[in-house]
C-alpha cells in the first residue's frame, strides 16, 4: 500500500459531511455498518442536486430553451464523470441505468441473446450477488446455451481447476464475475478470468458494485468487455446507475429498451436508432440523480480513491482483529484482510443471524443479517445466513469497538 | 433490549415446549420463512376434534421458535376450529414484545403452519390470507 489511509483529522472532516452521522437512535450516535448495501450520503451531493432542482430542471435533450440546455449539459458532464472515474475510453461507452441490476440485465437481454445459442456455454460463479446470476440462469433458459459455475473453497476464494474442462467444452461466449463478494468480501483473481475468457473467445462483464465505491477500478487496466455499478453504493442517489461496455461491442447491438432518447427518427413503419451512449437509454432518463453521482464522484476523488481503499483495508485489519475476541464468533469468507475488502460476514455460536442484528439495533449499530441476495453461495457455505458489517469511509475504529460490544451483550441477551 | 428479549421468550426459545417429533399424528405441514431461512415442521395429535398435542422441530431466530413454542401450550385441549380460527394476534399476544413487520412474520410462523396441518387434515383450503403469504413457503 502506496499511499496512506485516512488520517483521524480526515476522517473527522469526511464524517462532518454526512448528516446522517448526526443522527442518534436508542439514545447512541449511529454506527453505519452497512455501506456494502447502500452508501450513506455527503451534504455535497445531496446539495448539488437540491441546486440542479432548483435552479436548471428541465428534461434533457429535446429544450431550446436555456433550462433544457443547462439541464442536457449537466446530465452529460456527470457521463464525462463516470467516464473518467472508469478511466474509459470514450464517453460513448457509458450507459446510464438505474442500478448494477439492470446494467447486467441490459448485458444479458442485448449481447447475451444476440450472441448466445444452443450448444454455447456461459460461465458464472457461487459468489456471485443475484443481480448477477440470475438474469444468466434466464439467459441460458432463453437461449439453449450452458451455464456453468466456477466453485471456491471453504474460505471463498475462487477455484479456476475447472477452467481446463470449461475450455475443452469449447464454445464459451460469456464470463460474468463479481470484482469483490458482497457477502465475503474477497476478490476473486479477475486478471487471469479475463486472460482466461479471452482465450476463449468470450466476453468478460464483471460486477463492480462492491469495488467502484471505494478503489480506483480502470476499465482499460482489467482489460474487461462490460462493468456495472450503482450510484447509490457510491455515495449518490437512487435511481441511477451505469453500464460501461466497449463501444465495438455497444455499437453492434441492438437496443434494450425502446422509446424516448434513443431514437433517431420514427416512422410508422419503422425506427432508426440513435448514437451510442443513448442508443441505449429509453425515456426520460434520471438526469438529476445523474447530477447527484456526479457530486458523489467528485467527493470521492478528492478523497482519493486509493486513501479510501487504504483505510478500508487497514479497518478491515482493525474488525478483524477485534471481532477474534468474542467468543464463539466464526469469520466467514478470508481470515486475514489481504485477501478482501471492507465486507465481513461471520456467525455467533448458533445465535440466529437476525437476533443477532435485532439486538445490535438495539446499540445503534447497523448490521445486515440474512443471505445478502447471495442464496447459492450462503448455500455452498452450508449456512442459512450470517451478518455482515461492512465499512467505508467514514467508518472508524469506534464503530467497530461498538460492534464489538454488541456483541458481548448478543451472548450476554442469549445467554450463549 | 431487555423487553426485546423477555425472559419467558428466551425461556420458550432455550428451553423449547413440545419439542421433538412425533411418531404418528393426524396432521403435519411444515413452513419456511425463506427471507431468514426459519423453517418449522408442526405436528399434531388429535382426539374427538381436539388437539390432544401440538409439537414441532425446526430451526431459526428466536422470535419463531420461541413463538412455535409457545403456541403448543396456547392450542392444547382447542378444538380444531377453534385453533384453525386462531388470529395471528393470538401469538403476538402471547409473545407481548414490539416487533417490527419482518419479525412479525417470523412470529406467526408456526401458526401459519399449524393452520395448513389441521385445513389439510380436514380437506378444506388454508384461508386465503395465510396462502397469499409469499414470503412464506408452506409445505
Ligand atoms: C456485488 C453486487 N452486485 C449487484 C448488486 C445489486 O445492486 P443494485 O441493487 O444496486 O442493482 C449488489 C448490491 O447489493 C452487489 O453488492
Amino acid at each position: 500500500m502506496t499511499v496512506s489511509p485516512l488520517t483521524p483529522t480526515d476522517l473527522a472532516r469526511i464524517r462532518a459531511d454526512f448528516p446522517i452521522l448526526a443522527r442518534e437512535l436508542h439514545g447512541q450516535p449511529l454506527a453505519y455498518l452497512d455501506s456494502a448495501s447502500t452508501s450513506q450520503k455527503p451534504q455535497q451531493m445531496l446539495d448539488a442536486m437540491t441546486s440542479f432542482y432548483s435552479t436548471s430542471n428541465a428534461n434533457v435533450h429535446r429544450g431550446v430553451y436555456t433550462l433544457g440546455v443547462e439541464s442536457t449539459d449537466a446530465f452529460e458532464a456527470a457521463r464525462d464523470a463516470v467516464a473518467a472515474l472508469l478511466n474509459a475510453p470514450s464517453r460513448r461507452e457509458v450507459i446510464f441505468t438505474r442500478n448494477t441490476t439492470e446494467a447486467l440485465n441490459l448485458v444479458a437481454k442485448t449481447y447475451g441473446v444476440q450472441n448466445c445459442g444452443p450448444g454455447d456455454v456461459i460461465v458464472s460463479t457461487v459468489l456471485e450477488h443475484h443481480a448477477n446470476l440470475v438474469p444468466w440462469q434466464v439467459l441460458a433458459e432463453q437461449t439453449g446455451a450452458t451455464l456453468r459455475f466456477l466453485d471456491i473453497d471453504d474460505e471463498g476464494n475462487l477455484q479456476l481447476d475447472a477452467l481446463d474442462a470449461i475450455a475443452r467444452e469449447g464454445n464459451v461466449k460469456l464470463v460474468a464475475v463479481t470484482h469483490q463478494s458482497n457477502t465475503l468480501g474477497v476478490r476473486p483473481p479477475v486478471a487471469e478470468i479475463v486472460a482466461w475468457a479471452h482465450a476463449q473467445g468470450a466476453v468478460v462483464v464483471l460486477d463492480a458494485a462492491q469495488t467502484v465505491p471505494n478503489r480506483p477500478v480502470d476499465v482499460q487496466a482489467l482489460d474487461v468487455d462490460f462493468l456495472a455499478f450503482s450510484g447509490h453504493k457510491t455515495l449518490g442517489p437512487t435511481g441511477i446507475g451505469a453500464l460501461w461496455g466497449r463501444e465495438s461491442l455497444l455499437a453492434d447491438l441492438q437496443p434494450f429498451l425502446t422509446g424516448g432518447e434513443m431514437i433517431r427518427s420514427v416512422k410508422l413503419e419503422r425506427t432508426s436508432w440513435n448514437a451510442l451512449p443513448w442508443k441505449f437509454e429509453a425515456g426520460t432518463p434520471a438526469y438529476a440523480e445523474a447530477v447527484g453521482l456526479h457530486a458523489a464522484i467528485d467527493y470521492l476523488q478528492a478523497v482519493g480513491l486509493e486513501a479510501i481503499d487504504a483505510h478500508e483495508h487497514a479497518i478491515t485489519d482493525y474488525a478483524l482483529g477485534r471481532l477474534a475476541e468474542v467468543p464463539g464468533l466464526r469469520i466467514i469468507g478470508p481470515q486475514t484482510a489481504a485477501a478482501r475488502g471492507g465486507v465481513v460476514s461471520f456467525v455467533l455460536d448458533d445465535v440466529h443471524p437476525h437476533d443477532i442484528a435485532e439486538i445490535l439495533d438495539r446499540h445503534a449499530v447497523c448490521v445486515r443479517a440474512g443471505h445478502h441476495c447471495t442464496q447459492p453461495l450462503i448455500e455452498r457455505l452450508g449456512l442459512a445466513a450470517t451478518v455482515r458489517a461492512s465499512f467505508y469511509l467514514t467508518t472508524t475504529e469506534a464503530e467497530i469497538d461498538r460492534l464489538v460490544a454488541g456483541l458481548l451483550d448478543v451472548r450476554r441477551v442469549m445467554g450463549v | 433490549m431487555d423487553d426485546l428479549y423477555r425472559e419467558n421468550l428466551m425461556d420458550h426459545y432455550q428451553h423449547p415446549r413440545h419439542h421433538g417429533p412425533m411418531a404418528e399424528c393426524d396432521a403435519e405441514a411444515e413452513g419456511q420463512n425463506p427471507l431468514c431461512g426459519d423453517q418449522v415442521i408442526v405436528q399434531v395429535k388429535l382426539t374427538d376434534g381436539t388437539i390432544e398435542e401440538m409439537r414441532f422441530t425446526g430451526h431459526g431466530c428466536a422470535i419463531s421458535q420461541a413463538a412455535t413454542s409457545m403456541l403448543t401450550e396456547l392450542v392444547q385441549g382447542l378444538t380444531v376450529d377453534e385453533a384453525a380460527a386462531l388470529p395471528s394476534q393470538a401469538i403476538l399476544d402471547e409473545l407481548a414484545i414490539p416487533l417490527s413487520a419482518m419479525r412479525v412474520k417470523c412470529a406467526v410462523l408456526g401458526l401459519g403452519t399449524l393452520k395448513l396441518a389441521l385445513h389439510r387434515s380436514a380437506g378444506t383450503p388454508l384461508p386465503a390470507e395465510w396462502g397469499d403469504t409469499d414470503e412464506m413457503v408452506w409445505s
